[in-house]
């Protein structure tokens, strides 16, 4: 039964954490009461991807994009949009004083390419029969029935795909190795442990399309011979887990998953294991570990898990992204995917941007593009007008990369050449107000804290560098410091046991190879040019400013500022706790960060 | 067996596949510094020393866990591995603390060898020691978890070598700690105070419990009557803290070095072991015979593995031997027959053990069956370790000491009682009396090759001139669970029982190579120390515990025959079912 519209509704945890699901719960009660329930199909998708701008709602056939909307929002929607037809303009997405009612309008989704968020946001991940509509399941059954294990690897060794995990191993060679290995019992895992700060590429494809990843793994499976595997997720993606189980039941109900996929005589299915939120288990033989019940520590390679893995068996693992790619590349081919991309790296890349950013968001870019295109004509630009400063790649494990290299086409290879990586696919966006060391600060702890503590060298001495950091940004730093940092990030670089460790100096490294002078302002000048570091900086009042409202005053927490009204206040420094609320709340400029 | 030809910085190297780099460049005389690798134990890749260079590759391997391959270029040292394998030891000793002077493993510790070796003369990095309580809550062993350089040997050791799973990680990144679960205290715990930790604790963070004060003060005291017994294993042993090869055999100057020291009467646990064999050789033939009590009869001599049973089969305690270990028969008949026959008030003793074994110092105060002489039977244990140092802190020159010989009534022994250090000792020696038992003859020769050696589990068949003993021997306690799992299959399915007769011992190699013995237990220390009590067994002049004439005239003159009424009170325990985690 066709429908006269269809209403998409943002179902991603970021938008239900915005109240998606009362628009949704609105909606349908909505267009009952207004009596085009039967006309109107209401479907709760994954993620849109343009996170600053949600809740978002789209309606079709029109492709209206609609922004920010609230409940309150929805009886309008309907009585204009849907009755009578008429956009309601104040909800369609504005820039620069120009309304876009369209997708393709959008400067956000103009330079995108989507392969592997290519059903987030058009489909209802929780109904087996959208994915089959848009193309789902036809890889698989070319697998089973057309071709067989050499052709599945040769179709992945031509287009080129490389691990989306970080680290960039050709993944048919992956494959290739599990499936040559010898082994009683093989397994297939997918890694969807994403924990780097402010990445979350993986939960929205487990969110918005499960069974990209639920295909692929049969895929995998009936190529190197495997028939069970493992999906390993941290539990803090309640959302992507419930659909998970659902498309796996779905699945299994239409012959999908299970004994006997599609009459061909292959079994295989498919277990899902909760992380409990440990970074250092997105390393291979830590999650492993993990699976097995084990306390998730890693241990050296070789043997790679492709020979050696799961309980000591043959085992595939890749990342979710990765994995979302798989489908595409065997329905369409080789040839098409290696086109996209560069040569280095072919493909697509899903990174999630935030930071001073002004549109932050998820967004798939072909490999290639320059981070000038992702920040300036994605992502809109530095937010509030600010001055672009850096922006760092790869979360805790890569580094930054500054202005002037801001159009380096994006890739594994240039991106590691610029003393960065790829990383996951977090892209951080700072502006003039971050404080370098104080950036790089947070890094190290979050390393710190994740590090599982096995090998001395990441256990000792992500804490001694973190340590350092603390004592430069509270102004005890020393210049000798620099050197040591860089002494202690070498020697966990080189004898740290996994990626973790031996990454987790980078930070540091490219910091300072980019700001040193940031650094020696801490250090030589004791001052914080960003203002950010508390210990370095001081709050005063001008004069010639201050107009005496006495409204600092009054919000100071600490009663360090006095002063008669209409007279000039003066802020008492030993009192002074340097939170920032006086320069928040003067509306006239008066008060001065040094 | 498969070779790899492989290079060792530029030196061609001929290995067997499946060894590690470590053992590759040992063969071109090159040593990689190791701090959390032991060859007991699978690599573990944590420390970070070991780390070596792959021709043409930017990563760092470590040589512990990467296995030998055709090809390889290995570069093990140069300046680039110096300056990290330097800054890895400075970044250790930054969180261990200055302590060295007044800790147990000052002298012998890896960590120090290390700081020397690199000559470390300052603390670069911040000083970090974790702020801690030491763990004393056990007879035996002591942790000090502000030492521990989390190389993660005892926790491997006490899961993989022993399964007693009692020490764990805890906690994550640099709060990591290695305890048992929940921060709980060791004695309430799982540990069966094998003390195989300290034995393969790198530096002192986890070492024996020591009482050599306990000792002066007793030889200092003139109203104390000082009986001292030494264990089969401790012979074998003790030269390597005096420079001598593993396996020297040093018994006469052990007991010199006792009378220096202040014993009064110096006997041989090898003495009870004779005595032992007695009582549970002719427990087994009675259970073999008469069908009263279950079959397999295991062995209860090792009071790891008495603990170990307890705590996790106590289903099997009907099949143990009611035999007392040899050091709580000696200090029972020390404090009843030799106190006797001497005319000394049993009160007045103060009988010492020198063992191998930190879990000994638990049994002596394991239930109130250690009190058969109306006394503690023995007051004090001390290790091997603890003897040696002893030794040398007071003076004696070990290696010049005349040879001496043990006293009389209870010091006497035969090469059955010198073989209990070994793992298959046990089961050899009751097999030659068992023998005796059923044939009423003598064995021809006694050596009974089909129990001896390194394998884990071994098992066989005796054929007793057409009576079949199964048997078999256990020795690391982690291996004990398939024999066991055996014998409760058979039992709980109504089969007839796979073995007659078992020996465990709780450690590697048995007795020998015990927690309390000397650092550096590897297997080629553990086979020259067996070596060495086969030595002592073939020298001896008796070679079967019912030809020992001491053992003759104890049951003469005191015990009766073996099971006894008097046996039995002095010779003889129980065993409960104990919890795993007492709390």
């Amino acid at each position: 039964m066709a429908f006269r519209n269809y209403i998409l509704v943002c179902g991603g945890t970021a938008c239900e954490s915005s109240k998606s699901d009362d628009i949704y719960n609105a909606l349908i009660a909505e267009c009952k009461a207004q009596g085009v329930a039967d006309e109107v199909q209401i479907v709760k998708t994954g993620c849109f991807g343009f996170c600053e701008q949600g809740p978002i709602v789209k309606i079709l056939p029109e492709d209206s994009f609609y922004v920010q909307v609230k409940p309150e929002d929805v009886p309008e929607l309907i009585a204009e949009h849907i009755i009578k037809g008429r956009e309601v303009e104040r909800l369609l997405y504005v820039k620069e004083k120009k309304k876009h009612a369209k997708v393709e309008d959008i400067e956000f989704y103009q330079k995108q390419f989507r392969i592997v968020l290519r059903n987030c946001g058009f489909i209802d991940p929780e109904n087996i029969e959208e994915y089959i509509a848009r193309d789902g399941y036809i890889a698989l059954e070319k697998v089973l029935f057309e071709m067989t294990p050499d052709d599945v690897i040769n179709e992945l060794r031509t287009a080129g795909l490389r691990g989306r995990g970080g680290a960039g191993f050709p993944t048919w060679m992956k494959w290739n190795f599990t499936r040559q290995a010898s082994g009683d019992l093989k397994y297939i895992v997918v890694n969807a442990d994403e924990g780097d700060p402010g990445a979350y590429m993986d939960r929205s494809v487990l969110e918005g399309d499960p069974h990209s990843v639920l295909e692929a793994m049969v895929i995998a499976g009936r190529t190197v011979g495997s028939n069970q595997g493992f999906i390993y997720i941290r539990a803090e993606y309640p959302l992507a887990i419930r659909r998970l189980e659902i498309a796996m039941k779905q699945a299994r109900e239409m012959g999908l998953l299970g004994k006997n996929i599609l009459g061909s005589g292959f079994d295989f299915d498919i277990e899902i294991r909760l992380g409990a939120g440990a970074f250092v288990c997105g390393e291979e033989t830590a999650l492993l570990a993990s699976i097995e019940g084990r306390r998730g520590m890693p241990v050296p390679r070789p043997p790679f898990p492709a020979v050696k893995g799961l309980w000591g068996m043959p085992t595939v693992i890749n990342n979710v992204e990765t994995w979302a790619n798989i489908p595409v590349i065997i329905a369409k081919g080789g040839t098409w995917f290696n086109k996209i991309g560069t040569q280095d790296s072919p493909g697509t890349k899903v990174f999630a941007l935030t930071g001073k950013i002004r549109n932050s968001g998820l967004v798939e870019v072909p490999m290639g593009i320059t981070l000038r295109e992702i920040i300036y004509d994605i992502g809109g630009g530095i937010a509030h007008g600010k001055e672009f400063k850096a922006v760092q790649t790869g979360g805790p494990s890569g580094g930054v990369i500054t202005i002037e290299n801001l159009d380096t086409p994006i890739d594994f290879g240039s991106l590691t050449k610029l003393g960065s990586m790829m990383g996951s696919g977090g892209m951080i966006v700072m502006d003039e107000d971050d404080c370098i060391v104080d950036v790089t600060k947070f890094y190290l702890n979050f390393t710190v804290d994740e590090s599982c503590g096995k090998c001395s060298p990441c256990r000792i001495g992500g804490r001694s560098l973190a340590n350092l950091l603390e004592k430069i940004t509270k102004g005890n730093g020393e210049l000798a410091d620099l050197d040591q940092m860089l002494e202690i990030g070498q020697a966990m670089k080189k004898a740290s046991l996994c990626a973790l460790g031996q990454t987790a100096p980078n930070p540091i490294i490219s910091s300072l190879h980019y700001f040193r002078d940031e650094y020696l302002a801490h250090i030589v000048d004791k001052k914080c040019p960003a203002g950010k570091c508390k210990s370095l900086i001081s709050y005063y009042i001008l004069p010639d400013k201050c107009i005496g409202c006495t409204a600092c005053a009054r919000k100071c927490p600490t009663g360090a500022i006095t002063g008669e009204r209409r007279e000039v206040h003066v802020i008492d420094q030993a009192a002074c706790i340097k939170c920032g609320v006086c320069y928040e709340t003067c509306k006239f400029g008066a008060i001065e960060v040094r | 067996m498969k070779m790899v030809h492989m290079k060792i910085n530029g030196m061609p190297v001929e290995i067997e596949a499946g060894q590690n780099l470590l053992a590759a460049a040992k063969k071109v005389h090159v040593n990689i510094p190791v701090l959390c690798y032991h060859p007991d134990l699978p690599a573990w890749a944590a420390c970070g020393l070991c780390v070596v260079k792959q021709e043409n590759s930017p990563k760092l391997l470590r040589a512990c866990a990467t296995p030998v391959q055709e090809n390889l270029s290995i570069i093990t040292h140069d300046a680039e591995l110096y300056q990290i394998r330097k800054t890895v030891i400075e970044m250790i000793m930054s969180t261990h603390p200055n302590t060295c002077l007044t800790c147990a493993r000052n002298g012998v510790c890896e960590l120090q060898r290390f700081a020397a070796e690199f000559g470390v003369r300052e603390q670069p990095f911040e000083v970090r020691i974790a702020d801690l309580p030491k763990d004393t809550s056990t007879t035996s062993i002591v942790l000090d978890p502000t030492k521990c350089i989390k190389c993660g040997r005892c926790v491997q050791v006490c899961q993989q070598l022993q399964g007693v799973y009692a020490l764990e990680f805890i906690g994550r990144g640099d709060n990591t700690v290695m305890s048992p679960a929940a921060g709980l205290p060791l004695n309430d715990s799982p540990c069966i105070k094998c003390g195989q930790c300290s034995a393969h604790c790198p530096v002192g963070a986890i070492f024996e419990k020591d009482e050599t004060a306990l000792f002066v003060k007793a030889t200092g005291d003139p109203n104390k009557h000082v009986v001292v017994q030494i264990a089969p294993a401790v012979r074998v042993a003790l030269g390597e803290a005096f420079n001598l090869p593993a396996g020297t055999i040093t018994t006469g100057k052990i007991y010199s070095a006792l009378r220096r020291l202040g014993a009064d009467k110096v006997f041989d646990t090898n003495f009870s072991a004779d005595l032992t064999i007695m009582e549970e050789g002719t427990e087994l033939v009675r259970r073999l015979t008469t069908g009263e009590g279950a079959i397999p009869q295991i062995t209860s001599c090792c009071p790891a593995w008495t603990d170990y049973m307890e705590k996790y089969y106590p289903d099997m305690i009907p099949n143990f031997s009611t035999a007392k270990s040899p050091m709580m028969m000696q200090g029972a008949v020390t404090k009843t027959y030799y106190a006797e026959k001497a005319g000394v008030d049993p009160a007045r003793i103060y009988s010492v053990a020198i063992m191998p074994c930190t879990a000994k110092k638990f049994e002596i105060s394991r239930d109130d069956n250690m009190h058969a002489s109306g006394y503690p039977d023995v007051d004090l244990v001390l290790t091997t370790r603890e003897f040696a140092r002893l030794i040398k802190a007071s003076g004696i020159d070990f290696l010049k000491l005349e040879d001496e010989e043990a006293d009389s009534p209870i010091g006497t022994y035969s090469g059955a009682g010198t073989i209990f250090g070994n793992t298959g000792g046990v089961m050899e020696a009751a097999l030659r009396t068992a023998y005796h038992l059923i044939t009423n003859e003598e064995m021809g020769d006694v050596n009974i090759e089909e129990v001896r050696g390194m394998e884990g589990v071994r098992s066989g068949e005796v054929d007793i001139k057409g009576t079949k003993l199964r048997v078999a021997v256990a020795h690391g306690m982690a291996n004990v669970s398939t024999l066991l799992e055996e014998i409760r299959e058979a039992r709980d399915s109504g089969k007839e029982p796979p073995y007659h007769f078992i020996e465990v011992m709780a450690c590697r190699g048995g007795c020998v190579a015990g927690g309390g013995q000397p650092y550096s237990t590897t297997d080629e220390v553990r086979a020259q120390r067996i070596a060495g009590i086969y030595t002592d067994d073939e020298r001896s002049v008796t070679r079967c515990s019912h030809q020992n004439p001491e053992i003759i005239q104890i049951y003469d003159d005191y015990l009766g025959q073996p099971l006894s009424d008097r046996a039995h009170e002095l010779l003889h325990t129980n065993y409960h079912e104990r919890k795993i985690y007492k709390k």
